[in-house]
């Protein structure tokens, strides 16, 4: 089993940590990984944006970098989800569909392809998750409130394996952060409110460092975070499940 | 958007203003929403109830036509005089005629949000016929200009204080009086008057059976029975889209209706309308207003199964903290965003985007509409058909240029990362969005590709 490693275009550029995070961890649980190089975007920005008519040429380079592995990984579930739901191509719609279904976020990847039950990571604090939507609601990490169904979290579930790692419960557990993409700038208030509050609900329930499967409700709440000069620091949860005993 | 009308985002900035309002919103609608979570998991069967729903509505979109005409047919059986709008105008235009033909000059009117829609206040205020509103959140409206901004809780956004204001100026109460049960009191007093005086009674529909050509109005407040049971000319204004093939069915909608919309087992009166009383003239008006429009989009047309519970508002981040008059359409929130478009896509080419894709107003409703897929279909169809604004579009193109190619994307990560590090005031500034309330990460020396570049054999070989 070979792995191409998908870093999206925002963690490649600022987050470079939360990528080695990714690739260790993949290795350290026997994954042979691969990265390909020529990767840029997934095209989520322009599609949510309602530009999906402009996605063409990354979907083509996506599937040119991605095409030939048996599973794609990424630590972020927005770029997955946008992926799974709408990679498609002129030219070869039975590849698109192949690298649709095989496309996984980290987490998932590590609950439901490997199956991981031990970590042998250490992680002495108090976290907080603020779940991604698109992971919770896109990618069904976890179980949502909404719905009268039993709970479960695949985040939570790794979590668990992290020794001296504490989880704080909040008010409002899957909550959105207001991020949504461009909206956090053309809807510049309403996205720093609703990230200021779910900052808030961390707060005051004492987290130390607040943790996601995404990145971008990560940039997001840090940017809050920095401004407001908190004491509490935003981390991927990749590097958490791959710091060291 | 029309010229000098402010967007979704300007209006939600000035809302978020007042901090402190935003937050006491946000919580009210937040407690309903949990209240809304009790009551759908004390029934086992909720998420099957769901999907009877969904599919029950399914069918019904897709039968429309013959459900409507044996609607009418076994409602004209029953004594009910069924008129047919295809917009507004005639809406109102038939209201108007009925209450003319029996020299009427004042009606009482339950809930409706379809006559909001239609502006059916104003146009018989103009025609010289007076029109109160009977539902207390409705009539404070009313009193203070302004349209509702839930269409369950239509003054949610006002505090006590502000009611009790607007009752002192309006009707007389005294000043700093704003404790809601004498406030209520009052108003109670002042609609019995006007319960009592009115020949004419309007209400909304929230179901309509085709099997019995009877239909069935919700409200906690017993509003709608007060006005049709006292009034000798009932007149009942429907969307096409409120009926439901089969009695049996209610049920069903019933169960969904009154948990999803603020937590309740069932509504306070469901009552149940089917023919006039001895002396009575009863009324009603099947109204497209768009609605056949919406059914012909395909990407679209299951918006139609709305119910109107307002649970997608009360779920709606984005709702809460900008409150549903940032919306400028009659039906607010996440709901509203998707069918306002098919109304007047250029005036509302705002809303679909007045969203963070959460999802959670899709999985909250009792009748499974995927809002916020159609959110991102309407964003396509906005952008497809003009209405975005040019700067984004070239935005958009530059952003899809540089994307498309490996080497313009690294070269321009690299200039950003420079920027961050060395020239931080490039971009730290008022024009740009993010700063003004947000720090920018720090840009990292390396992107993970050129640390990719210089580490992976080393990387490799450690392991």
């Amino acid at each position: 089993m070979t792995v191409g490693l998908f870093i999206p275009c925002y963690v490649n550029q600022f987050y470079p940590q939360a990528a080695i995070a990714t690739l260790q961890l993949l290795r350290k649980v026997g994954v042979e990984v691969v990265y390909p190089s020529k990767q840029t975007c997934c095209g989520q920005p322009m599609a949510n944006s309602g530009f999906e008519h402009l996605t063409q040429e990354c979907n083509d380079l996506f599937l040119e970098n991605f095409s030939k592995f048996d599973y794609i990984v990424a630590p972020s579930a927005s770029c997955v989800l946008h992926v799974k739901q709408h990679l498609h191509s002129a030219t070869d719609p039975a590849e698109a569909d192949r690298v649709r279904s095989n496309v996984y976020e980290l987490v998932e990847f590590l609950t439901d392809v490997l199956k991981v039950e031990n970590l042998r990571a250490r992680f002495p604090h108090k976290v907080g998750i603020h779940q991604s939507c698109h992971g919770l609601r896109g990618l069904y990490l976890a179980q949502m409130s909404e719905l009268n169904a039993l709970p479960f979290s695949k985040p939570v579930h790794l979590l668990n394996m992290v020794e001296g790692l504490e989880l704080v419960t909040l008010d409002r557990p899957d909550e959105c952060c207001g991020f949504g993409g461009t909206f956090c700038v053309a809807e510049e208030a309403v996205s720093v409110k609703m990230g200021k509050d779910r900052v808030t609900d961390h707060t005051k329930n004492g987290a130390e460092y607040i943790t996601s499967v995404d990145l971008s409700c990560l940039m997001h709440l840090e940017g809050i975070l920095h401004r407001n000069k908190s004491a509490i620091k935003a981390v991927h949860i990749a590097e958490i499940l791959n710091s060291t005993l | 958007m029309e010229k000098g009308m402010k967007d979704h985002a300007a209006l939600a900035e000035a809302f978020i203003n007042d901090e402190e309002r935003v937050d006491w919103h946000d919580g009210a609608l937040w407690w309903i929403r949990q209240k809304r979570d009790i009551a759908s998991k004390q029934i086992p069967e909720w998420e099957d109830l769901r999907e009877t729903a969904s599919r029950i509505k399914n069918n019904v979109l897709s039968n429309l036509h013959d459900y409507l005409l044996q609607f009418e047919a076994n409602a004209t059986l029953n004594g009910i005089k069924v008129h047919w709008a295809a917009d507004a105008e005639e809406h109102n235009a038939i209201v108007y005629s009925i209450l003319k033909d029996k020299d009427i000059k004042q009606m009482v009117k339950s809930k409706s949000m379809l006559t909001e829609e239609c502006h059916l206040n104003e146009y018989l205020i103009e025609r010289g016929v007076d029109v109160i509103n009977s539902d207390l959140g409705e009539y404070i409206q009313q009193l203070d200009n302004e349209p509702p901004s839930h269409i369950v809780l239509p003054c949610i956004h006002k505090r006590k204080e502000e009611i009790g204001e607007i009752f002192h100026e309006h009707l007389g109460t005294e000043k700093g009086v704003s404790d809601p049960t004498t406030l209520t009191r009052f108003a109670r007093r002042h609609l019995r008057d006007v319960f009592i005086t009115r020949r004419a009674a309007l209400t909304g529909v929230n179901f309509a059976v085709a099997e019995t050509g009877e239909y069935v109005v919700c409200t906690n407040e017993g509003n709608a029975d007060m006005g049709a049971h006292l009034s000798e000319v009932q007149i009942a204004s429907m969307g096409i889209e409120k009926i439901i093939p089969k009695k049996a069915h209610l049920g069903v909608f019933l169960r969904l209706l009154a948990r999803s919309a603020t937590g309740q087992p069932i509504t306070i009166y469901s009552s149940h309308f089917k023919k006039p009383r001895e002396g009575q003239e009863m009324h009603l008006i099947l109204v497209d207003l768009g609605r056949s429009r919406q059914l012909g989009r395909v990407d679209f047309r299951d918006s139609l199964k709305c119910i109107k519970c307002g649970a997608c508002m009360n779920t709606c981040p984005v709702y809460r903290k900008s409150g549903g008059l940032s919306y400028h359409n009659t039906i607010a929130g996440p709901i509203g965003a998707i069918l306002a478009p098919n109304l007047d896509m250029k005036k509302h080419a705002d809303l679909p985007f007045a969203s963070t894709l959460c999802g959670s107003c899709s999985n909250v409703c009792p009748v499974k509409i995927n809002i916020h897929d159609q959110l991102y279909q309407w964003r396509q169809v906005i952008v497809r058909e003009g209405y975005a604004a040019n700067t984004k579009v070239l935005g958009m193109k530059a952003m899809a240029w540089t994307l498309s190619s490996p080497t313009s994307y690294s070269t321009l990560g690299k200039a950003g990362r420079w920027v961050l590090n060395n020239i931080p005031f490039a971009v730290n500034n008022k024009f740009n969005p993010w700063y003004k309330q947000r720090d920018m990460p720090d840009g990292p020396k390396e992107s993970f590709d050129a640390w990719y570049a210089k580490n992976n054999s080393q990387d490799s070989e450690k392991d």
